[in-house]
């Protein structure tokens, strides 16, 4: 009696820990069964990951940004002014490590300031990086002169390329840092402090966490990785356009909230978000394979997202009657 | 007479657990009956069932004598059952009055008759004997007392028959708590029926008419509260003879641990001076609102600090609440559930958090964390459940835990038994004795006079945010303090 009683809770747990891993497995059933021989090829799920690369990589930051219970808006101007920093680094002369690296920093210096004003002023952080997606966007248009800037091609733009040696370097890129990503919020005390403060700032406070250094550093890590998605952002459109990743920041939310985490904070997990990020890369290819057209698509995407929270809300309400 | 309220045989399950067991009750018209249980017992479920927030597995109520199954919160208050919970349910933007006529606007589906909520809303306050509550302020700005009292009020207007009243006066004071008794009487007086849930049994035997004692999901017994004592009651709560509740033994207070000099802060506490020794317990008393808190969290550094010093040991300088873990103070907060503990948080990651190394392994320390659950006894799955899911006084032992994993010298205890029951606060009196008999120095506020007077080696009175001199225990009596605590001790002086 108690065994029947068991049951739906280890069905509801193996829900919660793989759900977003079954949502991926059916869109890709779906479309498999709908046009199999062009999307179940090798080279599609090449052409998938590639897709999934420069959103896959902010979302890794983006996570740590919403476990922490923030919000980061500014990632896709972010993600437009790197690329525009970049292509002007390069254009000066700069080494191409260099100015990867460059573009990098002056991400992690956007979020930086984020994070300052959010700590140190205490405002929230939804108005503070809505007001840095306008400003950051602006900026960058105003050092691209309003032109897209097509810097002299090095390595840089091979980050994203297919072909030969199967994966662009780019995903490779993304899978080393999800696994760096996902050891850091399990393995270090920086990791722990991050989910106490999504979870309960306040006990975070009185257990002796430095909650805005955390948090700072948190916001500045989070619009690092928007650098890095910036580099491969650059690498496939091979320049800097200050117009680029447009609205951007709004999937890759979706691609973290897809994975399981919550927008109150406390809760989130890096494999959680790359199988969303994959879940919306199959969704628009398996939409263009079956030439659905754009729209189509964006209902399609809108619809996962309310349902992967239902979903969710649904697991959880059985989870709080206890 | 007939009852106006029958419960019989209720029983209801979550899933594997059972959480009423067959629960009887009947409540009878102009009776307050007390429902008393601990944590755990089933009070909760068995509230949610009455007011229709859930339904049970079998069982049959009626209310004056037909058949009560409500379908949910609403349909509980429209047929007159209408719960005040701990955590009030006000609108704080909303006028008084809107508060009080909330989900039963007088005038059509559209409209509201604005004159007439004001007329029910004033009729409401006038028969609970304060018509002096202004209507129109908003309810946010009144103290929580009155707060409460608009609770009330509502319930009234809507046609209240059978009032529930969950632990009500556990953030009143003490003159607020003969206000709410002298208003329950009042509503008893005409022909109301009052469920009574707390746990102080004073108030129980102060107020009740009968009660109603719930343990492990079933209602053991009921009895006139004039013919039982509070030793039986508790017996029954914890089926079986309750030892002695407060222990104390003799020890001889060291070196001083902690050393607090005209300590200010922004507006309390006003220049705080005492000093902490090792092996000793030392007992902070006052009103809600004196600034016995406002005094601990200015010792750990989570508050600004407008003057004065404090020195831990050796340690004297720069502070933060991290500086303090690392002197060896820890801090036990008032407020378990909104800053005690994480609650969707693993009891892991609760326990562990003030002291991580920069790499942690995580199966080191669930390992940890198991041992620690099973010293302090606590009633969980394992380390990785939530904490929120534990009962309070389960959750208490999770929050002191955390003091003791990080080996702290000097323990600030805000309310230590707020909202645990009995047999756990009984676990926390001996925890305290044993601390502070291997010689930790404990810092202890509480409202629970006789638990200071039980525990403490001396006790100091906080007034409106000055700190009285701190005498021996056995200096002090009930009468003494509270004299102190109102500022009437002065006048004598």
């Amino acid at each position: 009696m108690s065994e029947s009683a068991a049951r739906p809770s280890v069905l509801r747990h193996a829900l919660a820990a793989f759900g977003p891993v079954i949502g991926l497995a059916a869109v890709c059933a779906l479309f498999a069964a709908l046009r199999f021989e062009t999307f179940a090829t090798r080279d599609n799920f090449s052409i998938i990951l590639q897709q999934t690369a420069v959103i896959g990589v902010a979302a890794l930051g983006m996570t740590l940004v919403i476990v922490a219970g923030g919000i980061d808006l500014s990632v896709g101007s972010i993600i437009a002014l790197v690329t525009v920093v970049i292509a002007l680094l390069l254009k000066h002369g700069t080494p191409p490590l260099l100015a990867a690296l460059g573009g990098v920093g002056v991400g992690a210096l956007c979020g930086a300031v984020s994070g300052l004003l959010i700590t140190r002023m205490r405002l929230l952080p939804f108005v503070v990086t809505l007001g840095m997606m306008g400003t950051l966007r602006g900026t960058a248009k105003f050092v691209a002169n309003e032109q897209p800037v097509y810097p002299d091609e090095t390595w840089l733009n091979g980050l994203m390329q297919l072909g030969r040696s199967g994966l662009p370097a780019g995903v490779w890129l993304m899978l080393g840092l999800a696994v760096l990503m996902a050891l850091a919020m399990r393995y270090t005390r920086f990791g722990r402090h991050v989910f106490a403060i999504g979870s309960n700032e306040l006990t975070a406070r009185l257990c002796g966490v430095p909650v805005e250094r955390v948090k700072l550093g948190v916001y500045a890590l989070g619009a690092a990785f928007a650098g890095v998605a910036a580099l491969l952002q650059f690498a496939y459109i091979t320049g800097g356009d200050p117009t680029t990743a447009a609205g951007l920041e709004l999937n890759i939310i979706a691609a973290v909230v897809i994975g399981g985490a919550s927008l109150t904070g406390g809760r989130g997990g890096v494999t959680g978000t790359l199988v969303g990020a994959l879940i919306m890369s199959v969704v628009a290819n398996g939409c263009t394979k079956l030439g659905l057209s754009n729209s189509v698509q964006e209902i399609v995407t809108g619809g996962i997202i309310i349902a992967a929270v239902l979903l969710d809300h649904l697991r959880r309400g059985g989870e709080q009657k206890m | 007479m007939n009852p106006i309220l029958q419960l019989r045989d209720i029983r209801m399950r979550f899933g594997a657990t059972v959480a009423l067991d067959g629960v009887s009750l009947e409540v009878a018209p102009g009776e307050v009956h007390a429902l008393v249980g601990e944590n755990g017992a089933g009070k909760s479920t068995l509230m949610k069932i009455l007011s229709g927030a859930l339904a049970p597995d079998s069982g049959a109520m009626t209310l004056a004598g037909a058949a009560y199954s409500p379908a949910g919160p609403l349909a509980a208050r429209r047929a007159g059952v209408v719960m005040v919970n701990q955590e009030l349910a006000i609108a704080p933007h909303l006028s008084v009055a809107e508060n009080i006529v909330l989900g039963a606007e007088p005038g059509g589906s559209v409209f509201v008759r604005h004159a007439e909520s004001w007329r029910i809303a004033g009729a409401a306050l006038a028969e609970l004997g304060r018509p002096d509550i202004p209507l129109g302020v908003p309810a946010g700005l009144l103290g929580i007392a009155e707060q409460q009292l608009v609770e009330i009020a509502r319930a009234l207007a809507l046609g209240c028959r059978v009032l529930v009243l969950d632990e009500p006066t556990s953030s009143l004071t003490q003159a607020d708590t003969e206000k709410l008794f002298a208003l329950v009487r009042r509503l008893r007086a005409q022909g109301k029926s009052v469920i009574y849930i707390s746990h102080f049994l004073e108030e129980v035997t102060a107020l009740s008419d009968r009660l109603t004692v719930l343990r492990d999901g079933r209602s053991v017994a009921t009895a006139r509260t004039a013919v039982t004592s509070a030793g039986e009651i508790a017996r029954l709560m914890v089926g079986r003879q309750v030892s002695e509740l407060y222990v104390r033994h003799n020890r001889a207070p060291g070196a001083v641990m902690l050393k607090v000099d005209n300590l200010a802060g922004p507006v309390k506490p006003s220049a705080a001076t005492f000093e902490l020794r090792r092996g000793e317990v030392l007992g902070i008393a006052g009103l809600v609102g004196a600034g016995r808190s406002e005094l601990l969290r200015a010792i750990f550094a989570l508050d600004a600090v407008r003057a004065g010093t404090v020195q831990v040991g050796v340690h004297a300088g720069p502070a933060s609440p991290l500086r303090r873990w690392r002197q060896g103070v820890g801090l036990l907060s008032e407020d378990r559930k909104t800053e005690g503990l994480a609650l969707k948080l693993s009891l892991e990651h609760n326990l562990t958090l003030p002291r991580l190394g920069a790499f942690v392994r995580p199966a080191a320390l669930a390992a940890e964390t198991a041992t620690w659950i099973e010293k302090l006894g606590v009633r969980a799955a394992g380390p990785a459940q939530a904490v929120g899911a534990l009962s309070g006084g389960n959750q208490q032992k999770i929050a002191l835990g955390r003091l003791l994993r990080n080996g702290s010298d000097v323990l600030l205890l805000d309310e230590p038994t707020r909202g645990v029951d009995i047999g756990a606060k009984q676990n926390i009196y001996r925890l305290i004795d044993g601390l502070a008999s291997a010689g930790k120095s404990v810092l202890m506020v509480s409202s629970y006079l006789p638990e200071l007077l039980g525990t403490c080696d001396r006790i100091a009175v906080m007034c409106r945010g000055t700190l009285g001199p701190s005498r021996p225990v056995a200096e002090w009596t009930e009468h003494t303090i509270m004299l102190a605590a109102t500022g009437a001790g002065n006048l004598g002086n």
